[in-house]
């Protein structure tokens, strides 16, 4: 009989693969520990102030968005609103269309992988190449990211080195510096000959139109240096009220993220380039996406939304750790994931993702560590309903079936009796109901003497010693 | 350096009942937990040793049974919502509900009512959470006791269980148990991660969970504890059973157990003088 499929995921899981995931996300929560409580007096109290800027945003998300348009106009960029993902991707298009570019540079974004972008403009011959490094690396290997902000957490620098070595881009060398160096030498000449570049957007600003992207790498600023035409994809739940929020989300993202207290590029852009300006993209779109998002601002999950992609509940995560982000069969991975991925997937996605919820002790590390305080393990719980509700068959796979249980516990006879004959074991939900007895408990652990009723009988006793 | 136990209480997620009863009641309703009903009566009997020894009087409704969260976390809310439903009767009146488990308190305060949020008896239910505490959050925050009497002689590793996080439960473990004479509290890695048990994921996810389980049981005995303890039964049948499985040693108590064994000798004096 087989377990829940995250777990069967987890248990074939190559070792070198877990290994670089579980250093990588634990170092990560390390890093986060020191550089956020070191370096802000009540950093929890910033988390709870940057969940109600970005609550309070999706609460009244209609007037943002509307503000955000007029602010991004008024600087000279294009807006566009894009329904769900065949749009984005036909909107990207057309631009890239009418600007006559077919050589494309792009900078990391997660709403493009959502709808699968990469895919649809290279299925239609566009010259496109990713500039992040790591998303570089998947391009070349055709993988995808199993983490939202480390994309290739999964990978360590030997296969890396044999990528770059089957791609043509020098012999096998697994010093970092190296490969990172032959990745810029290639990336140079591709950002110069780019005619469009695509970004996403880590906030915007409604009241100034302001465009914030932050990176390490400098890749999203090379890719703007070079092209004609920028094309921004922005989830419509990226909208920051104020200029003045940026200063605190940022203050949490860098921190929150790779314990960095600000990434190594921070950029504001306000516009296309300024007619006198030397470098810079005459033109600026911006594709709102929605792709169910307003499904979820309806739903009890809308908490999910203020999500600034920091991946920090992934990185915390021991289911993450051992699992892998490649386990969660979806664009999100971990507590994220396990929230967003079921509920992006709409109606006649979510059953198929209805196992995700599961996928989690509810040990509540990430809600500890989100930096808008996402209350993560309430959501799982909501959707965990909502798959039972659904009768979901991915959400059932392996949970025990809770009707007898409830019978007994709502009648203290029954329990007591139940109490006595260790009959209870039968009706514990620890216990495999198809496995006999305790054999799925009991494969690994032991189980401790059944007392029942002891203490009951030690009160008793004590009653009638009292009188 | 890797995150500390001290840091991680700050947050309230779940409501913590952080302030101090304005009276000290003179009876409470004791609700033992099914796992303690079933496997751990020591630890049921050590809490109401210990409330006692307080001067407390200590009301154990023969009807209870369960909290209701097994369903609860299995996503069968309906079947849940009826067991919670027989339990707020059993705890009816105003005395405070006091749960040897800060992952059954946690459900009586903030999973009980998150399910209930559409129900129309949602506030009877909010209010049987509002009075239900863990016991060390109820010793160390409610009755604003910060120092326990006695010795214990022994090295002691104190799991954090995750239900406990956002309560004052962790803080008054280590500080009440760190004020025993000669004990001494073991620092041990990344006490952040949770076990593995997370109740039917134990057995919906068992490779992930033993392999949870392996690498806390790694990090507790790295330290070389005497006693693992917690506030929590189903982490420890958990670890225990994982270690004893494979052939390492690892005793275990509720946390509960060493305050009452400091303290059974004056016991009885002490319950006479307030009685």
């Amino acid at each position: 009989m087989s377990s829940q499929i995250i777990d069967q995921y987890a248990n074939k899981l190559g070792e070198d693969v877990r290994t670089s995931v579980h250093t990588g996300s634990a170092s990560g929560t390390d890093k986060r520990f020191k550089v956020l409580f070191d370096d802000l007096p009540d950093a929890n109290g910033l988390r709870t102030t940057a969940g109600n800027v970005k609550q309070h945003t999706l609460d009244h998300l209609d007037k943002y968005l509307e503000q955000a348009e007029r602010a991004l106009i008024s600087n000279g960029a294009k807006v566009h609103y894009a329904w769900d993902s065949e749009t984005t991707c036909s909107q990207v298009e057309n631009i890239l269309k009418q600007a006559s570019a077919r050589t494309v540079t792009k900078s990391k974004s997660m709403v493009s992988e959502e709808v699968g972008l990469n895919e649809s403009l290279l299925k239609k011959g566009y010259d496109l190449v990713e500039t992040d490094l790591g998303e570089f690396i998947l391009q070349l290997d055709g993988d995808h990211p199993s983490h939202v902000v480390k994309p290739i957490i999964h990978k360590n620098r030997a296969e890396i080195a044999r990528t770059f070595e089957k791609h043509g881009l020098g012999e096998y060398n697994d010093e970092p510096e190296i490969i990172t160096r032959r990745a810029r030498e290639f990336m140079r000449a591709k950002y110069l000959a780019a005619e469009a570049t695509i970004t996403g957007a880590n906030f915007i600003s409604a009241e100034s139109g302001r465009l914030c992207i932050v990176t390490n790498e400098g890749n999203s600023r090379f890719g703007l240096a070079g092209a004609r035409i920028q094309i921004a994809l922005v989830g419509i739940e990226k909208i920051v009220p104020r200029d003045a929020d940026l200063a605190l989300m940022l203050n949490l993202l860098g921190r929150s993220a790779t314990g960095q207290a600000l990434t190594v590029y921070t950029e504001f852009i306000s516009g296309p380039k300024p007619v006198d300006s030397v470098s810079g993209p005459e033109e600026l779109h911006v594709i709102f996406v929605n792709n169910r998002r307003t499904e979820v601002l309806d739903s009890n999950c809308r908490e999910i939304l203020r999500c600034i992609r920091c991946g920090a509940c992934m990185n915390v995560c021991p289911v993450y750790r051992q699992a892998s982000g490649h386990a969660y069969r979806s664009v999100y991975p971990g507590p994220l994931g396990a929230v967003l991925s079921p509920l992006l997937a709409g109606a006649e996605g979510f059953s198929e993702l209805a196992d995700l919820p599961k996928a989690s002790s509810l040990c509540g590390a990430c809600n500890e560590v989100c930096p808008v305080d996402i209350p993560i393990p309430d959501l799982l719980l909501r959707l965990r309903d909502k798959g039972k509700r659904e009768k979901s068959s991915n959400a059932a796979t392996d949970s025990p079936p809770m009707g007898a249980w409830s019978w007994v516990a709502k009648s203290p006879s029954l329990w007591r009796a139940s109490l006595r004959s260790a009959n209870m074991l039968n009706l514990l939900p620890y216990e495999k109901i198809p496995f006999g007895p305790l054999g799925r408990w009991t494969k690994d652990r032991t189980l401790p003497p059944w007392r029942g009723g002891k203490f009951r009988a030690w009160v008793k006793n004590r009653e009638k010693e009292a009188k | 350096m890797l995150a500390t136990l001290k840091n991680y209480h700050l947050l309230q997620n779940i409501m913590a009942k952080i302030t101090l009863l304005k009276t000290p009641p003179e009876r409470v309703l004791f609700m033992a937990t099914c796992l303690c009903d079933a496997f751990f009566d020591e630890a049921a009997k050590a809490s109401v040793e210990v409330l006692e020894s307080l001067g407390i009087e200590v009301i154990i409704p023969d009807a209870q049974t369960c909290c209701g969260q097994p369903a609860f976390n299995g996503g069968d809310w309906k079947a849940s919502r009826s067991v919670v439903r027989h339990t707020i009767k059993v705890f009816a009146g105003e005395d405070p509900i006091i749960v040897p488990s800060g992952s059954c308190a946690a459900m009586m305060f903030h999973g009980a009512p998150l399910e209930f949020e559409k129900e129309d008896d949602y506030q009877a239910v909010k209010e049987t959470g509002d009075r239900t505490w863990e016991i060390f959050d109820f010793i160390y925050n409610g009755l604003g006791i910060k120092e326990w009497e006695g010795s214990w002689n022994g090295r002691v590793a104190v799991h954090s269980s995750c239900h406990t996080r956002g309560t004052g439960t962790t803080e008054a473990i280590s500080s009440l148990l760190g004020s025993i004479e000669n004990l001494e509290i073991l620092d041990f890695a990344e006490p952040e991660q949770c076990c593995g048990f997370g109740g039917t994921f134990s057995v919906s996810f068992p490779n992930i969970s033993r392999n949870m389980g392996n690498l806390k049981i790694e990090n507790i005995l790295e330290t070389k504890p005497d006693l693992l303890v917690s506030g929590d039964m189903s982490c420890l049948m958990h670890l225990r059973g994982l270690a004893e499985k494979s052939g390492r040693d690892m005793p275990v108590k509720h946390a509960i157990e060493v305050l009452r064994d400091t303290v059974k000798s004056e016991q009885k004096t002490n319950v006479l003088t307030n009685h």
